[in-house]
């Protein structure tokens, strides 16, 4: 009885989750304009139009890039940062900490707009340039680097560093091959948080990007308040491939991490 | 001649420290000097007097309140159950189960309300006739998994001897949850209403996906920023800044406690 009323609430929650997800997913194989509208036949048209069209196509790889373009920048300097907080004195520590906290508690509208007031309007930095758009995204994503890295090195052996420099390490490699190999499951992860967080972005983008960039997020705010079907429908289409490839996403890293604590289960029975 | 580069470790964070001075404290600083001047430069409370004498935006404020209230605590509502079941029933795959619960977070939330938008459009025909109503229905649906995130991480780490002692004492069920499991499940359930009531006060994109035109106080930054009128723009910034602060102040509290007694656990 408690079993089955469990059942149910799960799945009533999953069918909210997913029916707006999966109807979109149907229909963008369809031919019809609008949800519940005459569908006539089946059609690849919505999928077609996604790589045929210049303007969805350019915005999509623009998105697609300045995602892994921020995120790789933001990983870079949270992870020196991370590593040189860790190893420094309480205060700075405490300071650096409480600033990396800013971002995170932040409302996003907040950030894109002071980003925007003092680049963009105060010291004058064109927002062509993308100086304003790929700063105020490395912002957003940096903090979250900062965050996922933090407890990797509270998990290290500080001796390992120590008996590297006592078998004749400088400093720097001791850094490159002692500690940053440690921490690299961190990293990654902080990494794959920035990308996603930096392509689910709206009011970052809005405040700072140039007027002729578009992103995911602003393209479909955009197109929403026009009048345009075939664009409307092909974000349909866009939209379901997104889905298939978080799911693939999901499937490939759990298969990967049941394999590797698999093989670690092994080692230790060896 | 060779360099040889010398550093310390704690001298890695130098960039860092100097990328958050510059693009977090400078950009916040700026905020606080924008939204005290007026456009020739001039020191004025014009704004904040703009702001607290205006019915219009007194009203926005408390819109945005509501809003994010209400959204919050359907969250929670949906949230709780879900991630009680999803730690305890002991379902066989229960982190794939998870998965599939905060998966759409990975989704674009743009695609997710105009998915959402069909949907509500084919069951209500005119969706502009319940503003408010399908502005809560999609925060609600763009922050679900942020609140079921930490409850679930909660439940998974709690102490099962802690409820085989209660109920060993005498307690019921319901007692048992009353008055061990809610009680630690607390920090769990003010991080995720952190996470839910600040974006759902300011995230306007839904409202406006949704043909709600009634603005929250992130609509309010978005018209001052078309307008270019950056003083003003400042001013509701610095607002909801304060409104951040108390908020994390108030809730690092439980937080604080969460963390201290895991300390002494170790």
């Amino acid at each position: 009885m408690k079993k089955a009323f469990s059942c149910v609430w799960l799945g009533v929650v999953l069918l909210l989750t997913y029916i707006p997800i999966l109807i979109i997913a149907v229909y963008s194989f369809t031919d019809a304009s609008m949800v519940g509208g005459n569908i006539h036949g089946f059609s690849f048209e919505n999928y077609a139009n996604l790589f045929k069209n210049e303007e969805l196509r350019a915005m999509i790889i623009g998105t697609v890039l300045l995602a892994i373009g921020s995120a790789f920048l933001a990983t870079v300097l949270a992870t020196l940062g991370a590593i040189g907080a860790h190893y420094s004195k309480r205060t700075p520590k405490l300071l650096l900490n409480t600033a990396n906290q800013i971002p995170v508690v932040n409302a996003d509208v907040v950030t894109g707009f002071s980003v925007c007031v003092l680049m963009i309007i105060l010291l004058g930095i064109g927002k062509d340039t993308f100086v304003p758009l790929v700063i105020g995204h490395v912002v957003l994503c940096a903090p979250f680097v900062y965050l996922s890295i933090i407890p990797k090195l509270k998990q290290l052996d500080n001796n390992l560093y120590e008996a590297a420099l006592d078998l004749g390490a400088t400093p720097a490699q001791a850094l490159f091959k002692v500690i940053l190999p440690q921490l690299i499951p961190g990293i990654l992860s902080g990494f794959m948080l920035a990308v996603t967080l930096s392509l689910d972005d709206y009011f970052i983008t809005t405040y700072t990007k140039p007027s002729t960039f578009d992103t995911i997020s602003t393209y479909v705010v955009n197109a929403t308040r026009g009048s345009q079907t075939e664009v409307k429908t092909a974000l349909w289409a866009l939209s379901t491939v997104i889905f298939l490839i978080v799911v693939a996403v999901v499937i490939v890293m759990n298969v990967m991490s049941v394999k590797k604590s698999g093989r670690k289960t092994n080692e230790k029975v060896a | 001649m060779k360099v040889k580069l010398r550093f310390s470790r704690s001298q890695l964070c130098i960039p860092y420290a100097a990328f958050l001075i510059l693009f977090v404290i400078a950009p916040l600083l700026v905020i606080v000097y924008y939204a005290f001047t007026n456009g020739q430069g001039h020191f004025t409370f014009d704004n904040f007097i703009n702001f607290f004498s205006n019915t219009n935006t007194i009203g926005t404020l408390l819109y945005s309140m509501l809003l994010a209230i209400t959204a919050t605590l359907i969250c929670l509502i949906i949230a709780y159950p879900t991630a009680y079941i999803l730690a305890r029933s002991g379902f066989k795959k229960q982190h794939v189960l998870l998965l599939l619960f905060i998966l759409p977070m990975w989704i674009n939330f743009t695609l997710r309300i105009t998915a959402l938008k069909e949907v509500l459009s084919v069951i209500e025909g005119n969706i502009s006739l319940h503003p408010f109503l399908n502005s809560v229905i999609g925060m609600t649906y763009d922050f679900l998994p942020f609140m079921i995130l930490p409850l679930y991480t909660s439940f998974l780490k709690l102490d099962k001897s802690l409820l085989e002692a209660a109920s060993d004492l005498g307690a019921n069920k319901f007692f048992v949850f009353l008055n061990v499991t809610l009680p630690l499940s607390v920090p769990a359930i003010v991080s995720g209403i952190t996470m839910v009531l600040l974006p759902s006060m300011t995230n306007y994109v839904v409202l406006d996906m949704l043909y709600n035109s009634t603005f929250i106080m992130g609509s309010l930054i978005g018209s001052y920023f078309s307008a270019k009128d950056w003083h003003n723009g400042s001013m509701i910034s610095l607002i909801l800044l304060i409104i951040i602060f108390i908020v994390t102040i108030v809730t690092n509290r439980f937080s604080d406690k969460d963390t201290d007694a895991r300390r002494t656990v170790l």
